[in-house]
């Protein structure tokens, strides 16, 4: 179970992480500024487990992968939005950032909201307000880029296997 | 089967007849781009395949430019890694800081990205290559990393729209940068999410290539996943004598298949100015008029070229920057910074006041040279005007193109060029 921290709409990776701290890229660093300039001291409040809510577009931006890295590194357990800007989706299931497309729950869950998520089967749980969701299910290709824990472990395998 | 560009140049790097919209395949690339900032975690990801060398030396371009020249030690840093890198793995691309430019000015002008070409690069602005009849696209370092172990990624072929710009008669200073603000404006910052934008009409055919350069590297913009003009006569008079390689000539099919197609008037599309903090604020510039600014960007992947500097000479000449305004200049290229010296823009710009700087994406990202403190506005010629994105957060960035920007410039305050000529 974690705490929900919800966003809006259209957050983009500048806010997610600013530009001024790329000048390093190890998860420690990012995840000490991860969405610094939503201005809502969420690197201090977060803790393992916890879970971000975002609206539509979430990740929109430049194709920085320090975006996902700064989130996974705060200790999110998965990212829940309305929808995801094209680059983000592709860099979180490329690291191996779980991520969750379900407008139902991204307009309902509110910011404090105690949340279960089962990422293996899509269902999320409000545990606050009673209410179940159903995220949408990735393609079968993306599933298995998740299993595999990211795209690297996946063409690794697939090497291996070949 | 009838395909769209887009289409056809995913099918043929992937080997097939044909692709539709929603097939997920695995395609091989022409070109693989990174840069200072998304290098090291890229190079720190191939460090994890088996394998020891890049797929081709000559297929991938190494550019330090946001950070660069060095703007500290650890920025320095990042910059030395991916220089050890090119230099280890004898990367033919690599420009070192005297030679680059800004990635998306210096590799169409160094003949790198051609028609019919699969470019990824760890820059979401590598969509801009489209203008050449390119297939390129943005990715995070992990496919970066992918591709340079592999020299192929996996892409969903995206559904195609298609954007039909009637006429010719443009209003008088709108460039590219106004056609593709407006219609960002009019799509939204994800009207175009994960599909292709495909620009057509005789008002695109019209355009420059500088300008239509301008209107792909936005797309991003609209969450595009790449924009793309066919190749035209213009197009082919700009790769005379930088393209090495022979290209394919691929076009849409006239019954090829579009899930939406928007048409407009050029001659209806007014100068463009987008309002804090998102490029789909657009206005047109009259309504901006007024707003009191304290600093001027001109430059960037998105209008950097020699027109646009060309077209803020031409507004600044015989007049000064206003006393209470920093204006700042920043040419994509060497070579575009040399053109403008021969032509005099650059002593127009300094003449008129104007800090003219080495190629760098500098300022655009809230990286150096141009941060912006809090309470301060600046227009800029760059493509996003996030929250906090040129430095503080409690600052503000209006976006336009160079017309817009060189009269501001001028006025202390954003200004329509009718009101300084």
């Amino acid at each position: 179970m974690g705490i929900a921290f919800k966003f809006g709409h259209d957050i983009d990776t500048d806010v997610i992480i600013p530009a001024r701290y790329l000048n390093a890229s190890t998860p420690e660093h990012l995840a000490a500024h991860c969405m610094e300039d939503a201005g809502t001291s969420f690197a201090q409040k977060v803790k393992a487990g916890d879970i971000m809510v975002g609206g539509k577009n979430f990740g929109c931006g430049s194709s920085r992968e320090h975006a996902p890295i700064s989130i996974k590194a705060c200790g999110i357990k998965v990212v829940i939005a309305e929808s995801f800007a094209r680059i983000f989706y592709r860099n979180s299931l490329n690291i191996g950032l779980p991520i969750m497309e379900c407008p139902e729950a991204a307009s309902e869950i509110s910011e404090g909201d105690e949340v279960t998520v089962d990422i293996s089967t899509g269902t999320i749980e409000n545990k606050t307000t009673n209410k179940q969701y159903q995220a949408r299910s990735f393609p079968p290709f993306m599933q298995e880029l998740i299993r595999a824990g990211g795209l690297i472990p996946y063409i690794e395998g697939r090497k291996k296997n070949a | 089967m009838s395909m769209t560009i887009t289409e056809k140049i995913l099918a043929q790097h992937a080997g097939l007849d044909e692709v539709v919209p929603g097939q997920l395949i695995t395609a091989k690339l022409d070109l693989v781009l990174a840069n200072d900032i998304t290098a090291p975690v890229a190079i720190k990801e191939f460090a994890k395949f088996g394998t020891e060398k890049v797929f081709d030396r000559h297929k991938i371009a190494l550019v330090p430019d946001h950070f660069a020249p060095n703007k500290d030690i650890a920025s320095a840093e990042q910059c030395k890694f991916m220089r050890d890198f090119a230099r280890e793995q004898q990367i033919e691309h690599y420009f070192e800081v005297g030679r680059m430019g800004i990635e998306h000015c210096l590799l169409p002008e160094q003949g790198l990205t051609l028609p019919g070409d699969l470019i990824i690069g760890a820059d979401s602005h590598t969509c801009t290559y489209g203008a050449v009849g390119a297939f390129a696209t943005g990715v995070g370092s992990t496919d970066l990393a992918a591709g340079l172990a592999t020299g192929e990624a996996w892409f969903r072929v995206p559904e195609s729209m298609k954007f039909i710009f009637h006429g010719t008669k443009f209003q008088k200073w709108v460039g590219g940068k106004d056609l593709i603000l407006y219609l960002i404006g009019k799509l939204g910052v994800d009207g175009a999410r994960y599909r292709a934008m495909e620009f057509a009409g005789e008002g695109i055919a019209a355009l420059s290539m500088d300008n239509r350069f301008t209107i792909c590297n936005m797309a991003i913009e609209a969450g595009a996943k790449n924009g793309i003009i066919p190749p035209d006569d213009k197009t082919f008079a700009y790769l005379e004598g930088r393209a090495r390689r022979s290209y394919p000539l691929l076009y849409s099919d006239l019954d090829a298949g579009y899930m939406a197609i928007q048409e407009f008037d050029v001659s209806e599309i007014p100068l463009q100015v987008a309002f804090p903090h998102s490029p789909e604020n657009a206005k047109s510039a009259q309504e901006a008029s007024g707003i009191k600014i304290d600093q001027v960007v001109i430059g960037s992947c998105t209008n950097g070229r020699l027109e646009d500097l060309r077209m803020a000479a031409n507004i600044l000449r015989g007049k000064k920057v206003h006393p209470e305004i920093r204006l700042l200049v920043f040419p994509g290229t060497q070579t575009i910074l040399r053109d403008a010296m021969r032509e005099g823009i650059i002593d127009t710009l300094i003449e008129a006041g104007a800090a003219v700087s080495t190629p760098t994406c500098g300022p655009c990202l809230g990286g150096h040279m141009g941060i912006l403190a809090k309470g301060e506005r600046a227009v800029s010629t760059t493509n996003r005007n996030f929250v906090g994105r040129m430095g503080s957060v409690e600052s503000e960035v209006y976006l336009a193109g160079p017309a817009v920007a060189a009269a501001s410039a001028i006025k202390g305050q954003i200004a329509h060029p009718e009101e300084v000529s």
